[in-house]
């Protein structure tokens, strides 16, 4: 769907991006990871025939995007990081500018509105002014007016960004209901948002690709030995004279961990890290509590792709394709 | 022209929707009357002919005030509020963009500009002047209007602010004014040419003003319009797509 050759955007002398080279298959949902200032911004606007490349190949759909980017810009729905909203239109009228200025009749259009809206969850405000709608609302119209024309590529840029948990989840919702129909890209500085919704992450870094593949694939280029699971636990050990390296020794002990790590004390209770392969919270659980101790808390989470995330952002290591 | 019509429809929407647009007809015709009270009624006992005259040299003032301040938001505004990506990630061209915008604020501007028409027609009951002479002056208004929309679409086209575009437009209605004074003092024939090339003295003022329609002048305006049109949707390519 995508294809990227050493693409490099430049404003003014400072680099914003690139060079870079990369592929998106059709039907595929990536995640474009960064900090503030990594290029997610500026590569996803030149995908969306936004901003021209300073040099390098961007084909879209088998279009060149410099050659042809009326072609192009035909195959996209783009949500930027602010939405393009005019706030003195009603929803409904909005949505059908937005699909009537990308091409769609009138006929078309009609047909499309109610899936649109409901898709969205928009067929309530419809006929609302859009500067009366929440934020959340705004948010949704916005990806609205990306999807009204059926775009074979959707391009999100911050699409939670600014909204509340339960908004969060709902917009997380409707992007894997989008992910049916499009080639979906998205971009994030919130890794559970980019986990949770995408099938491969494209990580940027200083306008570069620091590494690019699945969430598994690239803990196993980044940590190939560590632990895939963060386990914090707080326990009360039952009286014992050396109480600290007894339950070091038995949480050491269990299968599927790999390091045990002080993390100091809470009131009565000694607390550990336990980095594990796995999900082990119940085995960990029932082995204290045979051996006498008190559990008095226990968390676990996956670490993978803050793992990732912060090795590579930190000049950890880079892996690249 | 499909996508001309598009933005035409919802900008003329958006200006009927607005206060703004509606504070600014308003005003002018608030100004108007007043002029027209004072320039042209209060002045004694004067030729119905020389009080339709100073009725549309103030008019075009007005008119010229007028178009930039409906002009100057059309692509500044989008910039500001961010509204603009909308235009610019979809397949329209940036001349279409520019002929929308342009067009409903011509359309816009004629009929506020039109609502001042009482006040001929009331020289025209009360007086001797001939319907043609206050038609050919409002076909002037209308060009002039059409011309200062075309400078302030380009100014606008220019900023990213829109009080950056007020004060460019302005500044460059106002220069476009002058020339005719500046002409004054230059050797021919570039006082020939700065003389026509002035928005006000050699089109308006010595044609429409006193009901002479003139075709060098009616091309005039019409070749300022799509010079600054085509100065804008130029300007609107060099930033859309860098």
């Amino acid at each position: 769907m995508i294809r990227a050759e050493n693409v490099s955007k430049y404003f003014g002398a400072k680099r914003a991006l690139g060079p870079v080279s990369f592929e998106i298959e059709e039907g595929e949902t990536v995640g474009f990871l960064g900090l503030n200032g990594a290029g997610k911004t500026t590569a996803l606007r030149i995908f969306a025939c936004d901003l021209r490349p300073s040099a390098g190949t961007v084909v879209v759909g088998n279009i060149d995007a410099v050659q042809k980017p009326h072609e192009v810009r035909k195959l996209v729905g783009f949500l930027p990081e602010n939405p393009p909203l005019y706030g003195d239109m009603l929803v409904r009228e909005y949505l059908q500018f937005a699909g009537r200025v990308r091409g769609m009749s009138a006929p078309a259009l009609k047909k499309r509105m109610p899936e649109v809206l409901d898709l969205t969850d928009l067929t309530e405000v419809q006929n609302d002014m859009i500067f009366t709608l929440s934020h959340g609302f705004r948010q949704r119209v916005g990806v609205a007016q990306a999807i009204v024309h059926e775009p074979k590529l959707l391009i999100l840029d911050e699409p939670t960004r600014g909204l509340d948990p339960v908004q969060i989840v709902e917009m997380r919702n409707l992007v894997r209901n989008l992910k049916k129909k499009h080639t979906v890209l998205i971009s994030s500085h919130i890794l559970t948002e980019i986990s949770e919704t995408c099938d491969r992450l494209l990580m940027l870094g200083d306008g570069e690709i620091l590494a690019s593949g699945t969430e598994e694939s690239l803990l196993s280029k980044v940590e190939p030995n560590a632990g895939s699971w963060r386990i914090s636990i707080a326990v009360v050990p039952k009286a014992e004279d050396d109480r600290e390296a007894a339950l070091k020794k038995l949480l050491t002990g269990l299968s599927g961990v790999s390091e045990v790590k002080d993390s100091g004390r809470e009131d009565d209770a000694l607390a550990f890290e336990v980095l594990a392969e796995r999900d082990i919270r119940a085995e960990l659980c029932r082995a204290l509590v045979e051996g006498g101790h008190g559990v008095v808390r226990i968390g676990g989470s996956a670490r993978n792709l803050e793992n990732i995330f912060l090795k590579l952002v930190h000049g950890g290591e880079r892996a690249r394709n | 022209m499909r996508a001309t019509s598009i933005i035409f429809r919802r900008e003329l929407g958006a200006y009927l929707r607005s206060p703004v647009g509606y504070v600014i007809a308003a005003l002018l015709l608030l100004v108007c009357g007043i002029l027209f009270q004072a320039k042209a009624l209060g002045e004694g006992k004067l030729l119905s002919a020389t009080v339709l005259q100073r009725f549309f040299e103030f008019s075009s003032g007005t008119t010229v005030v007028m178009a930039i301040a409906l002009s100057i938001r059309l692509i500044a505004e989008e910039r500001q509020t961010h509204t603009l990506i909308l235009l610019n990630t979809s397949p329209v061209r940036d001349a279409e963009i520019i002929a929308g915008k342009f067009l409903a604020a011509f359309v816009f501007l004629s009929g506020i500009v039109l609502l001042s028409l009482y006040m001929p027609l009331l020289i025209l009951v009360n007086g001797k002047i001939t319907a043609s002479q206050v038609a050919v002056g409002y076909i002037g208004l209308f060009l002039i209007g059409s011309a200062s929309l075309a400078i302030g679409i380009f100014a606008s086209s220019l900023a990213r602010h829109q009080l950056v575009a007020a004060a460019l437009g302005a500044s460059l209605a106002g220069i476009m004014y002058l020339l005719y004074e500046l002409a004054k003092k230059m050797p021919a024939p570039l006082s020939t040419v700065l003389q026509d090339l002035g928005l006000w003295q050699a089109h308006f003022q010595t044609s429409f003003m006193q009901g002479v329609f003139s075709l060098k002048d009616l091309v005039y305006y019409l070749s300022v319009t799509y010079f600054f049109l085509l100065l804008a949707a130029k300007t609107m390519e060099a930033k859309r797509w860098q």
